[in-house]
C-alpha cells in the first residue's frame, strides 16, 4: 500500500508535528510500511470476535468523594517553560 | 405571501451541568468556584506524565440520579472513551469522556411552555466527561493565560433529541432541566459560574419534511434569555437564507449579545478528527441492579409527583402548586411547615407564597437563608387558627419576626396581641357599646335595610374599645345573638 | 559489585560492608563505565550519601527490610522527586518532576537507594536502545553491539555488576529481551500487578513496570517490594501478592512446560534454538514434562501490537505540547506553531514513527480497520495462551530470534526491528507475566529462554527459574571486564 503526501501531511497535523516537505516522502513511505503490517490482520479469522481493550476483565473501581489534594500551583508552575500572574501562558488564542 | 412555504425550526440541546461534588471527576483536586488560579489543579489535572484519572464514586451516582429521574436506562456497563484534540485548556490532549456507551441513554422530561402547552421531550443521553480549564484571552497582550482550576471537574452533557420546534420551546425545556438538576441535588445551576451551560443545534426545514436541515451549533450561550434570543436569530437567519437561495454552513457560531445576534466563532478550524477510543486506564464502568436500586432509595421526592400531590391530596390550586414545586429549598419549607400543621395546607401555602415571598424578596434572601425558619412561621400560622389573634395582626406579628424580636408566642406577650376570645369579656364590651349608642340600635330594629352597615358600626366600636384584640368571629356571633335579642324583644 | 542481592545483604548485616560503601561503589563503577552509556543522570556523592545514611541507620537498629542498602538503578521512565526524569527524550531533558513513581516510593521505602536513572529507548519505543536523545547504550558483552530495548540502561547496569538489580518497564518486550540479549534475568509482571503511577506512559494497556536482576531470587525480592494495589492506578489490580521469596525453593517435579512450535520459527537463529532447546532439558532433568503445545494465531501479535501500541502512544503523549512543562520551541508565533515545532524538536524520528501511526490508525475511516481489528486479533492471541494453560502450567521459547545484533545493524530498518519482538509482544496483549533467563551463549553472546505463566503466577515463573538456576551457572557468568 502506499500513502499519499496529502494524507500523511493530514495525520501530521492531527498529531501537531511539524513536517517540512523534505521529510514527507520518507514519512509517507514509513508510515505505509509499518501499515502494511497492519494488513496481515486482514487475513485473520476476526469475525464475530468482541474487540479487546484491556487485558484483564477488569472493571471500574471508584474513589470516594473528598478534596484530598493541596495547592500545589507554585510548584507546577515552576515546570512551566512560560507563566505570569500564575497562568500557563501560550500565544494568544483567537476566536 | 400566499407562495411562502412554512419552515419548521428543529432544535435539540446539548446541556453540560457541572455535578456539585467536593472533587474532580478524575482527581481529588477541590471543585469550588472562584480560587486563585491554578490553585485547585493537582497533578493529574496538569496532566504531568506518569499521573493517572481515578474516577469519583459521587459523579456516577449524581448522573444514575439524572437517569432514574427522567425514567431513562442505566447502562449496566458503559465506557470512558478519549476525545483527542489540542487545546491549552485540554491539558492531556485528550477530554476523558463517554462515546459509543454513555452511563445514561433513552430519557424523557415533560416540559410546560409558556404558551400553556405540554410537550415531551425526549433526552437521547447523558453522559460523563470532564470540564476544560479556562482560557483568559485579555489578561495579556500577545498572550493567552490557562486556568486549569476548572479542568476535570465533573459534568453530566444531557443530550435531547433534536425535539423542539420553537425557541420558547427549547428554553422551556432548558428551564425545567435547570430546575430538575438543582432539585435532584446534582447541580447548583448556577449560570454565571458556568455550572450549567447550553449549546444549541439549530436547523430548519420546510414543513411536512421528516430529513434535518443543515444545522448550526450556538456555542456559550450562559443565559435562558440568551438562549431564546440566540435561538430566535439563528431561525430567522436560517430561514432567510434558505429563502435567498442560499445553502446553510454547517459551522459553531457565537451569540453577540452587544449586537443580537449569532456570529461564525472565528478561527476554528474544520471538523477535528477526535478519533475516540475506550482509555485504556480505566476499565468499563459496570452499574448493578444494588448499585441502582442505593440510588433509588436516596431520591427525594420528584417536583411532578409533588405538584401532582399538592393538587389531588392538598387540594391547593395548580398555581400554587407550580409556585412551591418551583425549586426545592421552597418545597421542603412548605413541607416542614406541613409537618407541624396537618390540614393547613392552604393557609400554609398563603403565607410561604405570599408574606415570606415578599420579605425574601425585599431582602434578597434565598429561602435557605430565610429570617423566619419554617417552625417559627408555623408557629404564627397557628396562632391564627387557634384565634389567639386575629389575621390582620398575625401581619403585624409576621414583620416583628422578621426583625428578630423572637418568636410568635413571645411577640403576642410582649405586645399585649392577644384576642380576646373571652365570652363575658366580649358580651361586656357589646352591652357597653349598645349602651353608648341606643339611637343606632333603634335604628337597627326600625331599617332592616341598613343592618349589615350598622353592624359594621358596631363592630368596629366594640374593637375600639377593646383596642382591636376582640376577636372578630366571637364579637360578630355574639352581637348578632345581642341585637337579634334586642329585635325581638 | 560482585554479589547479589541476597548476598550483599548477608554482607551488610554482617557488618562487613556499610550501605554508604556500597552505593560509593556502585557510583564509581558506573562512572568507569561511562562508556557504556547506561546513565542518564547519577546521584552526585552528597546525595547518595543521604540516602545511604537511612539504609545505615535501620541495619544498625534492626529493622532494615531486605532491600535496604542495596544501591540500584532505576530506568528513567519512572519520575523520581527533585530528579531529573527524561524518557531518554530531548521532549523531557530538564524535566525534574515534583513526586515520586509508586514504584520509586516503595523501593525508597524499602531502604534501597536508586544511584541514578538509567538510559533507555526514548519514550521506552524501541528494541535496541538505539533511540535515546543522550545516545546509544553498548552491551558489555560486546561494545559493538545493542544491549537491547528499551530497557537497554537497566540491563547493561546490571550485567557489568554496576548495581545488582534495575527497575525497568515492559510493553513489548522491553525488559525480557534486553535481559537476554545482556546474560541477566528480567521479570515483566502480570498488567495490573505493580502500579503505573508515575511511570510515563508509552502504552497504557500493556505497560508493566517489572526487574532486572541477576537472578529469579533477586527479582523475587523486588517483586515483593513493588507489587501490589495502588488506589492511583485504575488499572492497578487489588489481588493480593503472593510471597515470591518463600515460594523459590517449591519443587518443580511435575511442571507442565509448554513448547510451541510458533516460538521455534523461521526467524529464529539455528543456534539460539539450540541453546534454549538445551535449556529445557535442564527443567526436565529437574522433573520437568515438555508438552507440545499451539498458540495458533501467533502471527497477529506484530501487526495487533504495532497498530494498538501506537494507537495508545499518539494519544498518551499529546500531553507534550510545550505548555506546562517539557520542551517548547523558541519565539513560537502561533499556537499551531508552539506545538508542531516543540513536538518536532522534542520527539525522535521513533517517536513521532509511531505517532503517526497510532494517529492514522485511529483516524476517521480507519478505526475498524485498524484498531478495532488489532483488538480483535488480542482476543484471539489471549485466547491462545488460555487454551495452552488449560494443558500446561508454562510456555516456554527463546526470548529473541536471535542474539544481540550490531548497533546500527536495524537502526535504518524499523521494520526488521519491529521483527525482533515476534516472541515477547503476544505476552504483553494478553497482559501475562514473563521471565527471561540467561540459557547459555551463542556465537560468544548471551541468549535468552523465557517461560510465561498464566495471570498473577509470578511466584511459578520466579520458582521455576530459581530451581533451574541451583542447577545451572549461566547466569552467573559475567562479561570479561
Amino acid at each position: 500500500m502506499s500513502i499519499d503526501h496529502t494524507t500523511t501531511r493530514r495525520v501530521a497535523r492531527l498529531a501537531r508535528i511539524a513536517v517540512d516537505d523534505a521529510e514527507l516522502p520518507r514519512l509517507a513511505d514509513e508510515l505505509a510500511r509499518v501499515l502494511e503490517l497492519a494488513d496481515e490482520l486482514e487475513r485473520a479469522p476476526l469475525a464475530g470476535v468482541a474487540p479487546m481493550a484491556h487485558p484483564l476483565a477488569q472493571t471500574l473501581t471508584w474513589r470516594d468523594d473528598a478534596a484530598t489534594e493541596p495547592d500545589r500551583a507554585e510548584a507546577l508552575l515552576a515546570l512551566a517553560p512560560d507563566s505570569r500572574g500564575g497562568l500557563y501562558l501560550v500565544p494568544k488564542v483567537i476566536g | 405571501m400566499s407562495g411562502r412555504p412554512a419552515w419548521q425550526p428543529v432544535i435539540g440541546l446539548e446541556i453540560h451541568t457541572q455535578l456539585s461534588t467536593a472533587s474532580k471527576l478524575f482527581s481529588g483536586a477541590p471543585t469550588a468556584y472562584g480560587a486563585e488560579p491554578n490553585t485547585q489543579a493537582s497533578l493529574v489535572d496538569v496532566a504531568l506524565p506518569g499521573t493517572l484519572p481515578v474516577p469519583n464514586r459521587a459523579a456516577l451516582e449524581k448522573a444514575i440520579r439524572f437517569g432514574l429521574a427522567i425514567g431513562a436506562s442505566i447502562a449496566p456497563h458503559s465506557v470512558f472513551a478519549r476525545k483527542n484534540y489540542f487545546y491549552p485548556d485540554l491539558p492531556k490532549g485528550y477530554q476523558i469522556s463517554q462515546y459509543e456507551l454513555p452511563v445514561v441513554s433513552d430519557g424523557r422530561m415533560t416540559v410546560r411552555v409558556e404558551d400553556g402547552r405540554t410537550i415531551e421531550v425526549a433526552i437521547q443521553r447523558a453522559h460523563l466527561e470532564e470540564d476544560a480549564g479556562k482560557s483568559l484571552h485579555d489578561a495579556f497582550h500577545a498572550a493567552s493565560g490557562i486556568d486549569l482550576n476548572r479542568a476535570g471537574v465533573p459534568l453530566l452533557e444531557i443530550v435531547s433529541a433534536p425535539v423542539l420546534h420553537s425557541a420558547a420551546e427549547a428554553v422551556a425545556y432548558m428551564r425545567t432541566v435547570h430546575t430538575l438538576v438543582r432539585w435532584l441535588g446534582i447541580c447548583d445551576g448556577n449560570m454565571q459560574e458556568g455550572s450549567f451551560r447550553c449549546d444549541a443545534n439549530v436547523s430548519v426545514r420546510p414543513l411536512g419534511e421528516t430529513r434535518l436541515g443543515t444545522r448550526t451549533e450556538i456555542k456559550n450561550v450562559n443565559s435562558f434569555r440568551f438562549v431564546e434570543k440566540a435561538i430566535e436569530y439563528e431561525i430567522e437567519r436560517q430561514i432567510r437564507a434558505l429563502e435567498n437561495g442560499e445553502t446553510i454552513v454547517q459551522e459553531t457560531r457565537l451569540y453577540d449579545a452587544a449586537h443580537h445576534r449569532t456570529r461564525p466563532m472565528r478561527g476554528k478550524e474544520d471538523a477535528d478528527d477526535y478519533r475516540y477510543f475506550p482509555d485504556p486506564d480505566l476499565p468499563p464502568l459496570v452499574v448493578t441492579e444494588a448499585d441502582i436500586a442505593a440510588v433509588a432509595a436516596a431520591m427525594p421526592e420528584l417536583p411532578e409527583a409533588r405538584r401532582r400531590r399538592y393538587i389531588e391530596t392538598l387540594g391547593l390550586s395548580e398555581s400554587d402548586a407550580q409556585q412551591l414545586c418551583a425549586d426545592k429549598p421552597t418545597s421542603d419549607y412548605f413541607e416542614a411547615m406541613l409537618a407541624l400543621l396537618p390540614g393547613a395546607a392552604k393557609p400554609a401555602a398563603n403565607w410561604v407564597l405570599g408574606e415570606l415571598a415578599a420579605a425574601l424578596n425585599e431582602a434578597a434572601l434565598a429561602i435557605e437563608h430565610t429570617r423566619i425558619p419554617a417552625p417559627m412561621l408555623a408557629g404564627l400560622v397557628a396562632r391564627v387558627r387557634d384565634g389567639t389573634i386575629s389575621g390582620k395582626n398575625a401581619k403585624d406579628v409576621f414583620a416583628a419576626m422578621w426583625a428578630g424580636e423572637g418568636d410568635a408566642d413571645a411577640i403576642i406577650a410582649a405586645r399585649g396581641l392577644r384576642q380576646i376570645s373571652d365570652d363575658g369579656a366580649i358580651q361586656a364590651a357589646v352591652e357597653a357599646v349598645l349602651g353608648e349608642f341606643p339611637g343606632q340600635v333603634a335604628d337597627y330594629a326600625a331599617h332592616p335595610e341598613k343592618q349589615e352597615k350598622l353592624l359594621q358600626f358596631f363592630v368596629g366600636q366594640v374593637m375600639k374599645k377593646t383596642r382591636g384584640q376582640a376577636n372578630p368571629q366571637q364579637l360578630l356571633a355574639v352581637l348578632r345573638d345581642r341585637l337579634r335579642a334586642a329585635l325581638d324583644a | 559489585m560482585s554479589g547479589d542481592v541476597a548476598q550483599l545483604a548477608h554482607d551488610l548485616r554482617a557488618r562487613r560492608v556499610s550501605a554508604a560503601e556500597l552505593v560509593r561503589e556502585a557510583l564509581a563503577a558506573a562512572r568507569r563505565r561511562a562508556d557504556l552509556n547506561a546513565f542518564v543522570t547519577l546521584l552526585d556523592d552528597a546525595a547518595a550519601d543521604a540516602a545511604s545514611q537511612c539504609a545505615d541507620a535501620a541495619l544498625a537498629a534492626g529493622t532494615a527490610s531486605p532491600l535496604a542498602g542495596i544501591p540500584f538503578a532505576h530506568k528513567d521512565i519512572f519520575c523520581t522527586n527533585g530528579m531529573r526524569t527524561t524518557c531518554a527524550s530531548r521532549m523531557l531533558e530538564n524535566f525534574v518532576p515534583p513526586y515520586d513513581a509508586t514504584v520509586v516510593e516503595r523501593l525508597r521505602g524499602a531502604g534501597a537507594v536508586a544511584i541514578g536513572k538509567a538510559n533507555m529507548d526514548e519514550f521506552a519505543m524501541g528494541s535496541s536502545n538505539e533511540n535515546s536523545y543522550f545516545g546509544p547504550v553498548r552491551n558489555p558483552w560486546d561494545a559493538a553491539r545493542v544491549p537491547g530495548g528499551s530497557s537497554g540502561g537497566s540491563a547493561a547496569a546490571v550485567a557489568a555488576g554496576i548495581v545488582p538489580f534495575a527497575t525497568g518497564t515492559d510493553t513489548g518486550g522491553s525488559i525480557r529481551q534486553p535481559a537476554a540479549f545482556c546474560g541477566i534475568t528480567g521479570l515483566k509482571p502480570t498488567y495490573g500487578r505493580v502500579s503505573r503511577f508515575g511511570m510515563i506512559a508509552y502504552a497504557s494497556s500493556l505497560d508493566c513496570g517489572g526487574v532486572l536482576a541477576r537472578s529469579a531470587a533477586d527479582c523475587a525480592q523486588v517483586l515483593a517490594a513493588i507489587a501490589g494495589h495502588d488506589a492511583r492506578d485504575a488499572t492497578s489490580v487489588a489481588r493480593p501478592v503472593d510471597d515470591y521469596v518463600a515460594a523459590l525453593g517449591g519443587d518443580v517435579a511435575g511442571l507442565r512446560i509448554g513448547v510451541a512450535r510458533q516460538y521455534f520459527g523461521g526467524g529464529v537463529d539455528g543456534g539460539v534454538a539450540a541453546i534454549v532447546h538445551a535449556m529445557l532439558r535442564e527443567f526436565e532433568k529437574l522433573g520437568a514434562r515438555l508438552v507440545d503445545v499451539d498458540l495458533p494465531n501467533a502471527a497477529l501479535a506484530i501487526p495487533a501490537y504495532y497498530v494498538i501500541a501506537p494507537a495508545e502512544a499518539s494519544s498518551n503523549l499529546a500531553r507534550y505540547d510545550g505548555v506546562r512543562y517539557g520542551h517548547r520551541c523558541a519565539d513560537p508565533t502561533t499556537l499551531e506553531d508552539l506545538y508542531t515545532r516543540s513536538r518536532a524538536e522534542g520527539f525522535g524520528a521513533e517517536v513521532k514513527r509511531r505517532i503517526l501511526v497510532g494517529t492514522y490508525a485511529l483516524s476517521a475511516g480507519y478505526y475498524d480497520a485498524y484498531y478495532l481489528r488489532a483488538q480483535r486479533a488480542r482476543r484471539l492471541i489471549a485466547e491462545d495462551f488460555a487454551r495452552a494453560f488449560a494443558e500446561v502450567d508454562l510456555v516456554a521459547g527463546p526470548t529473541a530470534p536471535t542474539v544481540a545484533f550490531k548497533l546500527g545493524e536495524k537502526s535504518g530498518d524499523p521494520l526488521a526491528m519491529y521483527a525482533a519482538d515476534v516472541n515477547t509482544v503476544a505476552v504483553n496483549l494478553a497482559g501475562l507475566p514473563a521471565i527471561s533467563i540467561p540459557a547459555g551463549f551463542s556465537d560468544g553472546q548471551p541468549v535468552g529462554l523465557q517461560l510465561v505463566a498464566p495471570a498473577f503466577a509470578e511466584a511459578r515463573l520466579l520458582n521455576a527459574s530459581h530451581r533451574v538456576q541451583l542447577a545451572t551457572d549461566w547466569h552467573l557468568r559475567k562479561p570479561a571486564r
